[in-house]
Order: C-alpha cells, then sequence, then structure tokens
C-alpha cells in the first residue's frame, strides 16, 4: 500500500485505476465472503478522480492519497448508512463523521466502503451481525473472527488496501490473526474514538489492519493523535505522536522478550509450535527470551465481561426508538416505544451484555460486581507494569486456536468469550498490541503473533513486528479464495 | 387542628441553569426560546459515537457558587452517568455527580423578617446537564425540544433547615440575589432558570408524642408566590390528613405532588416513590477534575462580598434604613455603584436617596442599570456635596441627576445653566432678609413674641425671602440671617 500511495502521488499510477480494480475484486470476492455492509463505487471513483486531477495539477497530496480503503461499520460517515450491523440503526444516516474519517479524508484517502462486524462490535466471530454473513477467505466454512471480521475480510481479499476495525477485547487483533494480516489495537487514547460507536468506552480503540506492518505504521501515522473533542485522548505533550515510518526498518537493539508458560499452555499444538518458531526468529536475531507469570490475568475475561457489558448497558440506552433508529410500528404508549422497538431492534448477543451489564450496575450489586472488576482490572495493569520492568515487549498468541467453523460456538456464548482470552487484558490495561501473522496450522489457517508494549511505544512495537517481517513471509501468502 | 403543636421541616433540592457561554458538554449556545431544536449538534442530542467534552467554564461558575455558600470544594470530582428512560433526555442517561459532589457541607444565610438572619445548611452541590423538553400539543403525538438539552445545571440540596414557608422564600430570593451578583445565572423562576422543590413534612406533638407526616415533594413551582403558596397550603393539606388518618412517615410514603396555580392546591402526582435504580457509574467518556489549590484561590478571588452581608454593613457603616440598604444591594451594580460614589467622597445618605429615588426610576424606564444611564459616581458624589455644602436644594440635586443622565455633563455646570444655584452670600441676602423684615411688621411682631404664632410667622418670612429669590437662596443661610434681625 505504501508503494501504491507513493506511485500514485508520483502520477505512476493513477488513483482511479487501483479503486477500479479494487471494486474488480469486490464483484468477484464480495458475494463469496461478504465483508461489506455498504460499498460507495460512485463516491469513491469519484474521489479517486479528483485526486488523480490534484496530482496531475501538482498539487500536494495527503499520506494515502488515492489509496482505497475501507473502514469497519460502527464508524459515523455522513456518506451511506452507520448500522453497527445491527437493525436497531439499518436506516441510520450519521450528520457528523468520525475523527478517524475526516483524517482519512484529509489524507486523500478514498473510501470504499463500510465493512460488516458483530453486532455493536460484541463477539468475536463476526456472526452476531444482524446485517450480513462474512467467513473467512482462508476456509469459506469458517468463520473470519470479530469482531472487525468485515474489516480483515476485506484486506484479505484484496478488495481494499488497509482497513480500520476498534477492538475493545481483541476485536482487531482476533480476526487479523484469524485471516491471516496485520491488526493493531493502539495504546487507549492514543487514536481519537469521537464517532466510533460506542460499546465499552473505557477499552474501545480503533486501529489499522492492513496487509503489512509497513502499512499499519502509514495508517498510525494519519489516524494518531490528540483531538479535542474526546477528553480520553491523550495530550501529544505528555506523550508525542512520532512518525511511525522514519525508523520503521531500523531493529530497536537487543530485546528482551517475555513469555507466560503458564497461559501459553492453553492453547493449541499447532499455535503454540507456531509461537515457539517466531520466539525462534527473535533469538537468531538477537533476543533473550525470558519467562513471566501474569497471575492475574486468570480474571481478565471476567473482569471484562463485567466492566464492558456495564459500559454497554449504559451506552446502548440511547437506542430507544424515539430519537432515530428503528422505531416499533404502532406503540400503545411510550413506554412501548422503547420496550418494543429495543426488543425488535437488538439481537441476541447485544440483548445478552445489555441485561448482563444492567444487572452489575443495579443496587446492591454495584459493589460485588462492577467495583470488584475494576480492582481486577487495576491489578491486571499492575501485573504488565511489573512484566515490563523486566522487558521490551511481552510475546503470546492471539487466540487459543485458530478459526473455527461457522456456528460451531454461535450458540455458546462463554465457550466463545474464552477465544478472547489472550486478547482482553490488553484493553483492560489500555496498552497497545499487535497481531502479525506467525503462521499456519494443519488445516493451512493462519495462526497470528502477539506482540504487547507499554504504553505509547507502538513505534518501537512496529519496529519489532518489522523484524520479524522482513525475515519471514507468511505475510505474502495469499488466500485460496484469491489464488484460484 | 388548632390545639397540635407542630413543626414545619422543609429543605428544598434547587437546580440552577448557569449562563455560560455554551453547553455543559459541546459547543452549542444556551437556548432562549428559539426555535424548537434549532440549538443543538449530534453530541446534546445523543446519537451515536459522540463524547462530552466539559465547559469548564460550567465548572468553574459551579464553584464560584458553591464558595459563596460556604461549601467545601473537592480537590477531586469526577462525573457518572444517571440512567433513566425518558423522550427528553437523548442519552437515556444524564451526566451528573453522585458520591463526590464538587460541593458539600455548605450553608446559606438568609435574612429574617425580624431583621435577623439565619443558617440555612448547604448538604451538597452538583454539576449536572440538563434535559429537553417534551412537548405534547401535536394530537395524537408528543414531540421532542432539545434546544435546552445539555445546558448547565447546578443542583443544590439543602437540609431541612427551614421552618416556614416565609423563610423558603427567603432563602429563594437570597439565593436567586446571590447568582446574580455572581453573574453565574440568570436566575429568573419563570424562565425555569431557578426551580425550587421543596420537602415537606411536619413533626406534630399530640399526647406527649411525636409523629412525623410523610413527606411530600412538591413540584411544577414556576414563581416565588407559588413557592411560598404552595408549602402553605401542603402545611395544611399534610394537617388535615393526620387528623384524618392519622397517617406518619415510613419507608417509601413520600409522594410528590404537583402545585395547581389556578385552582391553588398541590396535587398527587406519585404515590409512593418508586424505587428508582439509577444504576450510578462513573463516565468513562469524561475524565475526572482535579482542582489545584492556586486554581481555587483564583476563583475564590473573584467572590465578591454577598448581598445579605452587604445589606448589614450599609446599615451599620452608612446608617441607612434596612429598606433602603436592601434596594441598593438588590442588584450588583446598583451596590458598586452607590460604593464607588461613596468612595468618591460623596454622602452616603443623600446618594442612596438620589439612587433609590431618581436612578433607579430612570434606569427601570430606560431598560438598563444604573451605571448605565451615563452618570459617573465621580458626578454624583460631586452632586451630593454641593446638595450638602447648601448650595443646591435637595429637589434642584434629582432635577440635576435626571439632566446628567441625559447630557453627561457635570453637576456644576448643570446647576449653573439651570440656574439652580442656592444664594449664599449672606451681602446679598441681608438685604433682601431686611426688605422683607420691613415690609413685614406684623408677622415680625408675632416672630418676636414667642409662643404658638412665632414658629408660623418665620416661616411665613422664610417663605417671602424664597420667594423674592426665586427659591434660589440657601434657606440655612436665610435662617441664620433672620434669626440675628428678630433678636
Amino acid at each position: 500500500m505504501k508503494e501504491l500511495r507513493d506511485n500514485i502521488a508520483a502520477g505512476k499510477i493513477k488513483s482511479t485505476a487501483a479503486t477500479e480494480t479494487v471494486f474488480e475484486s469486490i464483484k468477484k470476492y464480495e458475494p463469496i465472503v461478504g465483508a461489506y455492509i455498504s460499498t460507495f463505487e460512485k463516491s469513491a471513483l469519484d474521489k479517486a478522480a479528483e485526486i488523480d486531477t490534484k496530482i496531475a495539477s501538482g498539487k500536494k497530496v495527503g499520506a494515502l492519497a488515492g489509496v482505497p480503503v475501507a473502514i469497519k461499520d460502527n464508524m459515523c460517515t455522513t456518506f451511506g448508512t452507520t448500522t453497527c450491523a445491527s437493525k436497531i440503526l439499518e436506516n441510520f444516516h450519521s450528520p457528523y463523521n468520525a475523527a478517524v474519517v475526516e483524517k482519512l479524508l484529509a489524507a486523500d484517502a478514498v473510501i470504499v466502503g463500510k465493512a460488516n462486524m458483530d453486532e455493536f462490535a460484541m463477539g468475536s466471530s463476526t456472526e452476531t451481525s444482524a446485517l450480513k454473513k462474512t467467513v473467512n477467505p482462508w476456509d469459506t466454512s469458517r468463520v473470519p473472527g470479530g469482531s472487525s471480521g468485515g474489516s480483515a475480510v476485506a484486506v484479505t481479499a484484496e478488495m481494499c488496501f488497509a482497513a480500520l476495525g476498534s477492538d475493545t477485547g481483541g476485536s482487531i487483533r482476533l480476526p487479523a490473526s484469524f485471516c491471516g494480516v496485520v491488526g493493531l489495537k493502539p495504546t487507549y487514547g492514543r487514536v481519537s474514538r469521537y464517532g466510533l460507536v460506542a460499546y465499552g468506552s473505557s477499552l474501545d480503540q480503533i486501529g489499522p489492519i492492513t496487509r503489512t506492518v509497513t502499512d499499519c505504521a502509514l495508517m498510525m501515522n494519519v489516524i494518531a493523535g490528540y483531538d479535542p473533542a474526546d477528553s480520553t485522548s491523550v495530550d501529544e505533550k505528555i506523550a508525542p505522536v512520532p512518525d511511525y515510518l522514519e525508523k520503521l526498518d531500523e531493529p530497536p537493539g537487543k530485546l528482551k522478550i517475555a513469555v507466560a508458560p503458564r497461559l501459553n499452555a492453553g492453547a493449541d499444538k499447532d499455535v503454540q509450535n507456531a509461537l515457539a518458531d517466531a520466539l525462534n526468529v527473535y533469538k537468531k536475531l538477537g533476543a533473550e527470551i525470558i519467562e513471566i507469570d501474569m497471575p492475574h490475568l486468570d480474571y481478565a475475561i471476567a473482569a471484562y465481561y463485567i466492566i464492558a457489558t456495564a459500559e454497554a448497558s449504559s451506552n446502548l440506552a440511547r437506542y430507544d426508538g424515539v430519537h432515530y433508529g428503528h422505531r416499533t410500528a404502532n406503540p400503545a404508549d411510550y413506554i412501548e416505544v422503547y420496550t418494543k422497538s429495543r426488543a425488535e431492534g437488538f439481537g441476541k448477543e447485544v440483548k445478552r451484555r445489555i441485561m448482563l451489564g444492567t444487572y452489575a450496575l443495579s443496587s446492591g450489586y454495584y459493589d460485588a460486581y462492577y467495583l470488584k472488576a475494576l480492582k481486577v482490572r487495576n491489578l491486571i495493569r499492575g501485573d504488565f507494569v511489573n512484566a515490563f520492568e523486566k522487558c521490551d515487549c511481552i510475546m503470546m498468541p492471539v487466540a487459543p486456536t485458530t478459526a473455527f467453523k461457522i456456528g460451531e460456538k454461535i450458540d455458546d456464548p462463554l465457550t466463545m468469550y474464552l477465544s478472547d482470552i489472550y486478547t482482553i487484558a490488553v484493553n483492560l490495561a489500555g496498552v497497545p498490541a499487535i497481531s502479525i501473522p506467525c503462521g499456519f496450522d494443519r488445516n493451512n489457517l493462519p495462526i497470528g503473533l502477539q506482540i504487547i508494549m507499554p504504553a505509547f511505544s507502538e513505534d518501537k512495537l512496529l519496529r519489532i513486528a518489522k523484524m520479524y517481517e522482513s525475515q519471514t513471509d507468511w505475510h505474502k501468502r495469499k488466500s485460496p479464495i484469491i489464488s484460484v | 387542628m388548632s390545639n397540635l403543636d407542630y413543626k414545619i421541616l422543609i429543605g428544598l433540592e434547587i437546580h440552577v441553569q448557569l449562563c455560560t457561554k455554551s453547553k455543559m458538554f459541546c459547543g452549542c449556545a444556551l437556548s432562549f426560546g428559539e426555535a424548537p431544536n434549532s440549538r443543538v449538534c449530534p453530541v446534546c442530542m445523543g446519537m451515536p459515537g459522540v463524547l462530552p467534552v466539559m465547559n469548564k467554564q460550567a465548572y468553574e461558575y459551579a464553584v464560584l457558587t458553591a464558595l459563596a455558600l460556604n461549601c467545601k470544594i473537592a480537590e477531586f470530582t469526577k462525573w457518572d452517568r444517571k440512567s433513566y428512560y425518558y423522550p427528553d433526555l437523548p442519552k437515556n442517561y444524564q451526566i451528573s455527580q453522585y458520591d463526590l459532589p464538587l460541593g458539600s457541607n455548605g450553608f446559606i444565610e438568609i435574612p429574617l423578617e425580624s431583621g435577623e438572619t439565619k443558617k440555612i445548611r448547604i448538604r451538597r452541590t452538583h454539576l449536572e446537564e440538563d434535559a429537553g423538553k417534551n412537548l405534547h400539543s401535536a394530537g395524537n403525538f408528543s414531540q421532542v425540544d432539545l434546544n435546552r438539552a445539555g445546558t448547565p445545571l447546578l443542583e443544590i440540596v439543602t437540609e431541612p433547615d427551614m421552618n416556614s414557608a416565609a423563610e423558603v422564600r427567603q432563602l429563594a430570593e437570597e439565593l436567586q440575589r446571590i447568582v446574580r451578583y455572581l453573574g453565574v445565572s440568570e436566575a429568573d423562576m419563570q424562565k425555569g432558570h431557578m426551580r425550587f422543590e421543596p420537602n415537606v413534612n411536619l413533626i406534630i406533638t399530640r399526647g406527649g408524642s411525636e409523629f412525623k407526616t410523610p413527606i411530600a415533594e412538591i413540584k411544577n413551582l414556576n414563581s416565588f408566590r407559588a413557592l411560598e403558596k404552595s408549602i402553605d397550603y401542603e402545611i395544611h393539606r399534610q394537617l388535615d390528613e393526620f387528623l384524618e388518618t392519622g397517617k406518619t412517615m415510613e419507608m417509601g410514603n413520600k409522594t410528590t405532588r404537583g402545585w395547581d396555580d389556578v385552582k391553588e392546591e398541590t396535587v398527587l402526582q406519585r404515590e409512593k416513590e418508586e424505587a428508582h435504580d439509577y444504576r450510578y457509574f462513573p463516565d468513562p467518556d469524561l475524565v475526572p477534575v482535579e482542582i489545584k489549590e492556586d486554581r481555587l484561590r483564583e476563583i475564590a478571588a473573584c467572590l465578591c462580598e454577598l448581598p445579605l452581608k452587604k445589606q448589614m454593613r450599609y446599615i451599620t457603616e452608612y446608617k441607612l434604613t434596612a429598606y433602603d440598604a436592601g434596594v441598593l444591594t438588590a442588584e450588583r451594580s446598583t451596590a458598586e455603584f452607590f460604593e464607588q460614589a461613596v468612595a468618591a467622597g460623596g454622602e452616603p445618605k443623600r446618594i442612596c436617596n438620589l439612587l433609590a429615588q431618581t436612578g433607579l426610576k430612570l434606569a427601570n424606564e430606560k431598560g438598563c442599570t444604573v451605571c448605565e444611564l451615563g452618570v459617573t459616581p465621580q458626578n454624583l458624589a460631586e452632586l451630593t456635596k454641593m446638595a450638602s455644602d447648601g448650595e443646591i436644594s435637595a429637589s434642584a440635586a434629582a432635577t440635576i441627576f435626571e439632566k446628567m443622565a441625559q447630557t453627561a455633563q457635570q453637576p456644576r455646570i448643570i446647576a449653573k445653566e439651570l440656574n439652580l444655584i442656592q444664594k449664599s452670600d449672606a451681602g446679598e441676602l441681608e438685604a433682601i432678609v431686611a426688605q422683607v423684615v420691613t415690609d413685614n411688621p406684623k408677622a415680625v411682631a408675632d416672630a418676636r413674641e414667642g409662643g404658638k404664632k412665632c414658629e408660623k410667622a418665620k416661616n411665613f418670612l422664610l417663605g417671602q425671602v424664597m420667594q423674592k429669590t426665586k427659591g434660589r437662596a440657601n434657606p440655612k443661610v436665610v435662617s441664620d440671617i433672620l434669626a440675628l434681625k428678630l433678636s
């Protein structure tokens, strides 16, 4: 993508040509994989032509000049709909653009479509989407991972050059891992959440899903930074935003990598082997591997499902049929506007999480659940702080398994929740983590390597990821649907 | 019921809209009756994906008010979500402050009719966002106007320290005066800038036992008058109810009653206090607020002398009547103008009279404050000095004040132009007095004789002098000369 951008900016390749290619892929693969909830062929081609004209007339162009990109359908756009893959927002048109959308547009990106996801980002397989079914391009009987499944699939199936996802408990890293692409969850506060439809506000973070680490760095250059409209975004005086591309190819010196064998033992054998192989690559590059334990990570899933659902129960209260979104027909009174609109508009998993969260916040239960979960969260943060005193980064699997079968876990929420066992703690701690392709399992399904770093060290994190990527070819493999 | 002893307990929950430039959590300007939904943006409409950003001015206005109410200011405070479903609340939660209010444990001093003051304890003050308004004028449908949604609202909760409707009214008026002094609210009850919800109940003593009546919370009060009347009504209603039913306070039997302004009675709205669970939790979209010691000191420095204290000081320091002091301190601008004129060397009582009788009347006619009349405090001081020195009469001073408001000229120039300078030249006046004495032998005789007729005769002679000088003689000087001539 970086190359494409430079070629477009230099006038060697037309953005219109690149965009047309992307729409050809969409025509070919979209009926198979179902990555998009909406696509914008006309406006994308118009925008591409506009950028081509700009370049032809010698005007300066942005960091994503003419590059076709996709965004997850929980980021507000004034064009098209913003559905969150939910019936309740199926026809919702946002009156404003999310901060990241404004940044993409300012960087001259061409937005080709809005990607499918789990409804309101609640899920690990994209199966809870009420509007579309998305499958894994490596094996169409399998899930793409979630919740940013559409974004990951769109990148994998070359139906865009890069995409934005959002990650509350693993929603960028898990589908990136399942689809064999790169996915970064930045530090909480690094990327503005303004215009990202909230799920768990204290955990949500937008990040890139790309084909390579370099593309990921380029995307970060565009989307990172303080936003006065998001009080939780971090002041650049406290944490400056570096140029993520500048030193990307420079290895960051002697590395101390920590692994947590007790935790990793829970993963599938192929996943464990891929992790061991990846560690060997780093060892050969001079890294030292140390073993740590993070005792409180065992409670991460429990704490997450209280905190995230508590916040969600409040965040999703606004979808009430009164102001916008789905409204029930012929309500008897205003109470029925609420109860029926919500009963009809929300899917099963969303309802489950709203009820869980409402319960956790109810008087008499608050201390035992929500407050306790916050304490656990602090202990988990402490585990990371302690770990980073001993190492530069932590490496672990992204998920215990590779992509599972469609329908395999959808009726068993607890098993489904366990898919996020390696990713969730990172959100609770607010630190950045990346998933990069690190091999394939016995079924030729991609495996992801997760690298976790201290807050605001995305630049170093990308450099560490790049070290590995430059030694391996995993990221170059194409999914079967493209190869044929 | 007359043979019952009872004590009235009233506590208040008060909401004051702060007159900041923009709303509490977005950039929309505050609404003053514009077309419905014309002062809104995605944030205050609660659209998907929006985030609130705290209005610093609102926070500091709230801190300033809390300081004026003698509250302890929390060094660390945060925002909480209060969840309930109602169509005028677009997010279905209100951003408020739950367990860490920005101010607590304060008091407000109110004037009593006796001339004494009373301290009413303030339990807490906190900031929150106002809701919109539901409109029910479109047949089968209700409509929602979100112009008001997100307006900064300061909630003040008092302890049940008021023991009469009159005290509640005093508190309400005092609070209005305070927030207007501080410039943090327009505090117009009719416009809903200031809303009072009294909690009323009685402690009745009968046969040596004490009985507490169930608490009633009164809503829908749009004027000081309604506030006072509704409480008086409620006191009698509770007494009657107690005599009829013997019902006393229990867990959960607090009622909500609405004031009917036409029938002048409270009407039952909600029988039992619903077991509301607001599911408060810290708003993850906002960062906690910490106030540094030096910033708090800076805000405290903006605190002016509060109206009641000022009023008391005017009475003792300037020997003004309670009424006059009340008039001068009703508005901060008037009080400040008064004090500037005093500082410029004017005579307090005369300044007070000119401001109260002429200045405020003119300001009221013009729809401005006394400072905006065009009269400077220095000129007013000069004017009162001229009156004190006998250069002009009291009525001339009022005339000159009015002229000053028109021309902004100095009082002496106006006095000369209008020929209002009194003759004080003893030589000149002596000749006139001598003439009057010669012309009125009968009156002179009466005056010299003393007794009943003496005063009348003296006044007659004085009047004659005034007539000859067309009212411009200094009456004091004339009296002195006359006294000399008659002795």
